[in-house]
């Protein structure tokens, strides 16, 4: 019964693919699920919900300081402003980088995560590395994305253990002022709203 | 439990598997499980705390061995069987030889999309006091319950400060056995990360975790 597979998923993938495809067969011949549904929720979630929703969050709160209070004040509100309410009818928290304070999510227990902003998450947030060390280690995580965080600027790790998510509003890069909206949005990286990035130039 | 998923502080698992530019699914069998789990979710008939118990209760050696969908394949067999939607017998069958009855009609996609919206809220309406405000010192309780909880091991027993209240919502020990919300205020808990991890961790680095007031007691 067991089907011991790697993390990479390239070992037994048929063995796999064929029980799913049989637990899938059995709930349909019982009526408990339409294969049809199943393929609308995929395609919401790999063509509708994503980073680029937060994207645009951010990129808002960089152009309207109104905006950027009201998110910081009652983030699922401000968010739920935009049409992108929860599809996990969660609460959202935004947390917001400076130059003293860094901000970074995890969920040492499971894989929550913003889905309504930021999609689903990607296989690195959910792998045992990250989830193990991300509250020990912060700095030496951030270092493998390629971000050495000074000293003396504040590492704040947040564990989701509950059903509020977490959303870093990321510092906005210096060099935009003249920028718009949209053209901001295209610099806002999934994993700055998470908080393994920061921003070029900010 | 303190099963092998409260893997928080942990050594040993090696550099983060970092991929430029993944995709959503890394195969089609992935999708259709994400898929599956959501649809069979609207139902009702378990919530967000028994699934996620069922997933820690998986043997640790194949939790550890498994995949994140690879895991949500095994709960989702093991969920289905405790709540009498499947048998093992059917699981074993392969479908060309199976007989099974039609229980019902699927929910369309839109109804499956809205009862997970609803479900999903863990939010309570009920005037429940808090324990605790802003500002007050707290130390996490060292409590080791058999079943489902959201305390992790690294912080039991640690002191720490209110950071914020987050009103009253379902709490997941008696949630996930359904045996009542147990409504009760939920705060954001602010630790150092000297006061967890000890001397050799940076003097100005915080950790943030969210408890319930059921996992908090008065500091001094």
């Amino acid at each position: 019964m067991t089907d011991h597979t790697d993390h990479t998923d390239h070992s037994h993938l048929s063995d796999t693919e064929l029980r799913v495809r049989a637990l899938e067969s059995l709930l349909a011949d019982k009526g408990l699920i339409d294969p049809a549904a199943l393929d609308a929720i995929v395609d919401v979630y790999e063509n509708k919900v994503g980073p680029r929703n937060g994207a645009r969050v951010v990129a808002r709160a960089w152009v309207d300081p109104d905006f950027k209070q009201w998110l910081l004040r009652d983030g699922t509100a401000a968010i739920d402003s935009l049409g992108y309410t929860s599809t996990q009818g969660a609460d959202i928290v935004v947390l917001e980088n400076t130059a003293t304070v860094h901000n970074l999510t995890v969920c040492t227990l499971c894989s929550c995560y913003p889905w309504a902003v930021l999609g689903l998450p990607p296989a690195w947030y959910k792998s045992f590395p990250y989830r193990s060390r991300a509250v020990k280690d912060p700095r030496g995580v951030l270092r493998e994305f390629g971000q050495d965080v000074a000293d003396d600027v504040e590492v704040r790790v947040w564990d989701s253990t509950a059903e509020v998510r977490y959303l870093v509003l990321p510092e906005r890069p210096q060099g935009t002022a003249e920028m718009t909206e949209d053209a901001l949005t295209e610099l806002v990286t999934r994993n700055s709203m998470i908080g393994t990035d920061r921003l070029a130039g900010a | 439990m303190d099963g092998i998923h409260d893997m928080g502080g942990m050594d040993g698992f090696g550099p983060i598997p970092i991929e430029p530019d993944e995709a959503v699914f890394h195969a089609p069998w992935q999708g259709r499980m994400w898929a599956l789990n959501t649809a069979l979710g609207a139902w009702g008939k378990w919530n967000i705390d028994a699934g996620r118990y069922t997933l820690e209760q998986l043997d640790p050696a194949l939790y550890l061995s498994s995949s994140y969908y690879h895991r949500w394949l095994y709960r989702t067999e093991n969920i289905l069987v405790d709540h009498d939607m499947v048998s093992r017998e059917e699981l074993a069958t392969p479908p060309e030889e199976r007989m099974v009855e039609r229980q019902g009609e699927p929910l369309a996609v839109e109804e499956i999309l809205a009862r997970q919206r609803k479900a999903r809220s863990a939010r309570v309406d009920e005037n429940i006091p808090p324990r605790f405000k802003a500002g007050d010192q707290i130390r996490a309780r060292n409590i080791h319950p058999k079943g489902h909880t959201r305390i992790p091991r690294y912080i039991r027993g640690r002191a720490g400060v209110i950071d914020r209240d987050h009103g009253v919502f379902i709490f997941p020990d008696t949630n996930a056995v359904f045996a009542g919300n147990k409504p009760q205020h939920l705060y954001s808990v602010k630790f150092s990360a000297r006061e967890i991890w000890g001397p050799e961790a940076s003097a100005v680095d915080k950790v943030y975790l969210d408890m319930w007031d059921d996992y908090l007691e008065a500091e001094g």
